[in-house]
């Protein structure tokens, strides 16, 4: 296994940007922001989309539409920073705000993929489900590297706000009475997100996502209780999904990586709603 | 749409532009089909915003990939798959995920787990059946051209029985949804509620994905509903009003896509949108008004014992 370089480079893009799912997504989970996650995974698509229409590298795209609506996201966020315990069991009011500007954002892209497909005259399809179901198998060694690179920075950069983001997520009022930036930290948690999402989108694919960010997180939630611990092992668990993934979706040739990565950590979910 | 083949040209006559419209048999079904759509998820669509259930919503309507591949994959027909894994997908989620203190990152993450799990599975379907990838664009964003009459009949028929069981619930499920543990300590069923609802929800949602496409069932899910509640918090009045907008988006959309190379998916959910911002903003503009036209507030008289 280890002989295939497309195995290689999947292995080393996917185990970095596994890792800054795993790390953000704790805090994703927490601060009960898993929609949000969602929805910028989705406008991934349409900014792919986008870049390709324009004959642009379609990074760039998937970059430019995540952290966008991210930014906007977290601008337009009108509750407290504290999401997931303060608003007890109901969803937060943005939820229809989100739900509204990502449907727009993917009607744009069924848009930009007319002029895609009568422009470029087809492989739209195939183009489309790359995106949307990702492509960890298909990456070249320079692009792992990238993309290894950008997840490592990813997670480190969560690591680096770890401790005021969380005191600003549980406590919201008292932190900002010590003078923690609650909602700078708020909006730049949210671009963050969708830097990871526009790379992790490369690997699971735009509708993937939520596999890998919310469902390890959400195991180590309920398993751990120290935060730290939770972190580590909401990182550990999503790599884990995803050697586990490539290495089923190596040896079974029908098997899609990404639904291997995706339905192991989900069942990893599952279990600890059994065992913890 | 119909523009790539007979180039039709739209004339500022708006009753000729309609009538050419309904000529053809297969704008007539999509206009019956988007109607009865804009109702069923119109009503429905209103209870999941009061619920705050929008994730959920958009999950169920993820639900419908699998079903529609799933269909393909052992040769039934899609509507079956659509609606067989919604309603499936509704089970699981209220099971799963509602219940009492359960707090939101949880209950999000639940969802979130049961979406990831079904998309994969139908990525999956999609693999087995070895690429249905020009049916891809259909599932995700929709096939108003290609409704057929049993199509139409079929969506009449879930329609009608969504809306009956609607109807026969409304008090106590709007009872629950507002106001859920004083609605519980008065014997409403609420958690037996939920589950009913989301089922109706999915049922909504396979119904309407058959002609947005699972990507943009919010277009007339949501938005609607959302429009309407921005504007007056009275039930039946925003109802009827969620309704209305429903029905002036499927309209307007298909009408103009009639005229235009590109696709219905593309004006219906831009007019929703459109709608919903330009609907946002006057009620934000209201209420900014009312605050600063608000008295400041008089000091008492001197001597007067409050």
């Amino acid at each position: 296994m280890f002989s295939q370089e497309f195995m290689r480079n999947a292995l080393l893009a996917g185990t970095f940007i596994a890792l800054a799912c795993g790390v953000s997504g704790w805090f994703v989970v927490l601060r009960g922001q898993v929609f949000a996650g969602d929805a910028l995974s989705h406008v991934a698509f349409p900014g792919a989309l986008a870049a390709a229409a324009a004959g642009v590298d379609e990074r760039v795209g998937l970059f430019a539409a995540t952290i966008a609506v991210g930014a906007g996201i977290g601008l337009l966020s009108q509750r407290s920073v504290a999401g997931g315990r303060a608003t007890g069991g109901a969803a937060p009011a943005d939820d229809t705000a989100i739900g509204a500007v990502f449907t727009f954002v993917l009607g744009l892209g069924v848009f930009f993929l007319t002029l895609f497909s009568t422009s470029s005259g087809g492989g739209s399809g195939i183009q489309a489900a790359r995106t949307l179901f990702g492509s960890i198998f298909g990456l070249g060694g320079g692009e792992a590297r990238l993309a290894a690179v950008i997840g490592l920075a990813a997670a480190l950069a969560t690591l680096a706000i770890a401790r005021p983001l969380l005191f600003a997520s549980v406590s919201a009022d008292v932190a900002a009475a010590r003078g923690v930036p609650t909602r700078l930290l708020g909006i730049g948690f949210v671009v963050l997100l969708g830097v990871i999402a526009a790379e992790a989108t490369q690997a699971v694919g735009a509708l993937l996502l939520l596999g890998l960010l919310a469902a390890p997180a959400a195991a180590a939630h309920r398993v751990a209780g120290n935060p730290y611990a939770g972190i580590a092992l909401a990182g550990l668990l999503a790599v884990t999904a995803m050697w586990g993934g490539l290495a089923l979706a190596y040896a079974l040739p029908g098997l899609p990586p990404s639904t291997a990565i995706v339905t192991i950590a989900a069942g990893m979910y599952f279990a600890s709603t059994i065992v913890a | 749409m119909l523009a790539e083949i007979a180039n039709p040209h739209p004339t500022w006559n708006v009753a000729h532009d309609v009538s050419e419209v309904l000529e053809y048999h297969f704008m007539v079904n999509a206009l019956l089909a988007g109607s009865v759509v804009a109702v069923m998820a119109g009503l429905l669509g209103w209870l999941m915003v009061l619920r705050r259930e929008t994730f959920a919503g958009h999950t169920l309507s993820m639900m419908a990939f699998p079903g529609a591949a799933g269909a393909a994959l052992i040769g039934v027909a899609a509507t079956w798959g659509y609606f067989v894994f919604c309603i499936a997908g509704a089970l699981a989620i209220g099971r799963l995920s509602a219940g009492e203190r359960r707090s939101w990152s949880e209950q999000s993450a639940t969802i979130g787990a049961v979406q990831a799990l079904a998309l994969g599975l139908g990525f999956l379907f999609v693999s087995l059946y070895g690429g249905v990838l020009g049916d891809l664009d259909n599932l995700l964003f929709g096939t108003f051209l290609g409704i057929s009459d049993g199509q139409v009949l079929v969506l009449l028929g879930v329609a009608v029985a969504a809306v009956a069981v609607l109807v026969a619930l409304g008090r106590p499920l709007l009872f629950a949804s507002v106001d859920a543990d004083v609605a519980s300590a008065r014997g409403v069923p609420v958690r037996s509620l939920g589950i009913v609802f989301l089922v109706l929800l999915g049922l909504a949602v396979a119904a309407t994905s058959q002609i947005t496409g699972v990507l943009l069932v919010f277009a007339l899910l949501l938005m609607p509903a959302a429009s309407a509640q921005a504007i007056t918090a009275r039930p039946g009045l925003s109802l009827a009003l969620t309704v209305a907008i429903g029905l002036v988006v499927v309209w307007l959309g298909l009408g103009i896509a009639y005229f235009s190379v590109y696709p219905a998916g593309f004006f219906v959910t831009s007019i929703s949108f459109a709608i919903y911002v330009a609907i946002q903003v006057g009620a934000w503009a209201r209420s900014t008004t009312r605050r600063g036209l608000q008295a400041p507030e008089q000091p008492p008289a001197e001597g007067v014992i409050a």
